[in-house]
């Protein structure tokens, strides 16, 4: 067994909330480690409220002692913070298959409010209706149904639907 | 009890309030997209407690868990700031309370990203992402309300004086804060202080709002475990189960 191995069966687990996505293609799967007998695995969260981290954590687990890997010890870790930057290109072609329009841009470092991100002055992406992919949308509310997507309604085909924001 | 315990507990004990705060507005929330942006905002809020009320209880070292700070503690223990105690109002007081807040908070953590402790500058790493979300609608709707009708003008404006006083309390360094500061854990109060000022200004000057004394006296008390009558009917209801169900879980 190497890590290319466990890495591929940790493309099988799903994310919890959005099935159609493997933890690996959303980003989560920072590392794949051994130490002595047992298979070290680093996964961050995504938001730090986030409650399916614990379900990814169990799932872990769980694939690989069904593979026969018994001693899977999982580290997380905060930093670097995760980004939707990380997110694959495979994951987001699988979320608009899934009715969720995936982050439009690469993730600028939001994390000022000066210097280019001022206030009000806060670049809105275009962001394609994964019904009829018009790009003729509207931002609905900020936040959705998960912190990690927001609320757009398509002014063409008139239907709502979840954009996953860029983080 | 230790200094940097303190800061930890000061951290996670804003955060676990503010964020029980906002959650008993889930279902209740003028909009739905406000409903939303609230239950989220204490999502964020209280993932963030968890990151550290953890640290907290490992530095403690007596064998309790976050969970166990968050639920176990009585309001003398708690060391959170006045403002995130008082009541959620209306919905401008609710707002400016977030406003408060966040502008703090967002400085906050911008200060501890190069704090000497590595454990707090990736808590800090993970939050500012959010905080920034937060800070940015708290701006927004704080301007929204300013500069919109007579009416919600007036109650923006009065819940801005209203809750002045219990703004500056997080500047008030102590010797646990300065202690923080000494050893570089923490950013200083002055540059924080300043900081929050020019971007309430800001803000204030956008929503049309008049600016309240910065030299006011403020409220002190909360961060020392000196707390209002608000927070030990928060604890009643936040604490409830796990007080008459010891170890209960879902």
């Amino acid at each position: 067994m190497d890590s290319a191995q466990v890495w591929s069966w940790l493309g099988e687990v799903a994310d919890p909330e959005i099935p159609v996505i493997s933890i690996v293609d959303l980003g989560i799967v920072r590392d794949v480690a051994f130490d002595g007998g047992a298979c070290v695995v680093t996964i961050t969260p995504t938001y730090s409220g986030c409650p399916a981290m614990q379900v990814i954590a169990e799932s872990v687990t769980e694939a690989l002692h069904a593979r026969g890997v018994s001693d899977v010890r999982l580290v997380n870790q905060l930093s670097p913070a995760w980004t939707t930057d990380w997110m694959s290109e495979t994951g987001k072609a699988a979320l608009q298959g899934y009715g969720i329009a995936p982050p439009r841009q690469q993730a600028i470092d939001i994390s000022g409010l000066r210097g280019g991100v001022k206030r009000g002055a806060l670049v809105v992406p275009e962001v394609a209706c994964p019904n009829c992919g018009s790009v003729h949308t509207q931002l609905t509310s900020q936040f959705g149904s998960t912190p990690c997507k927001a609320l757009y309604k398509c002014l063409e085909c008139r239907e709502p639907f979840d954009y996953f924001k860029c983080h | 009890m230790d200094h940097k315990l303190t800061y930890l507990l000061r951290q996670g004990d804003n955060a676990l309030i503010l964020s029980q705060q906002l959650s008993k507005l889930c279902g209740k929330g003028p909009a739905l997209e406000e409903d939303m942006a609230l239950t989220n905002v204490a999502l964020d809020l209280l993932g963030q407690t968890r990151m550290w009320l953890g640290y907290a209880a490992e530095l403690e070292g007596r064998g309790r868990d976050e969970d166990d700070m968050a639920f176990l503690r009585d309001a003398v223990d708690l060391r959170c700031c006045l403002l995130v105690e008082q009541p959620n109002g209306n919905y401008a007081d609710t707002m400016m309370r977030q406003f408060y807040f966040d502008t703090w908070h967002y400085f906050l953590m911008q200060g501890l990203l190069t704090s000497t402790d590595r454990r707090i500058a990736d808590i800090a790493e993970k939050s500012i992402k959010e905080v920034t979300y937060h800070l940015r609608r708290s701006g927004d709707l704080v301007v929204r309300l300013g500069d919109g009708t007579a009416e919600s003008h007036a109650k923006i404006q009065a819940a801005a004086n209203a809750l002045w006083m219990y703004s500056g309390e997080a500047f008030l360094y102590d010797a646990a804060d300065l202690a923080m500061v000494g050893q570089g854990v923490a950013p200083p109060s002055e540059t924080l202080r300043a900081a929050f000022l020019e971007h309430v200004a800001e803000i204030f000057a956008e929503a049309t709002l008049t600016m309240p004394d910065p030299a006011a006296w403020m409220q002190r008390g909360g961060k020392q475990g000196r707390h209002s009558e608000h927070l030990g009917f928060i604890l009643a209801e936040m604490q409830f189960l796990q007080r008459a169900y010891p170890g209960a879980e879902w």
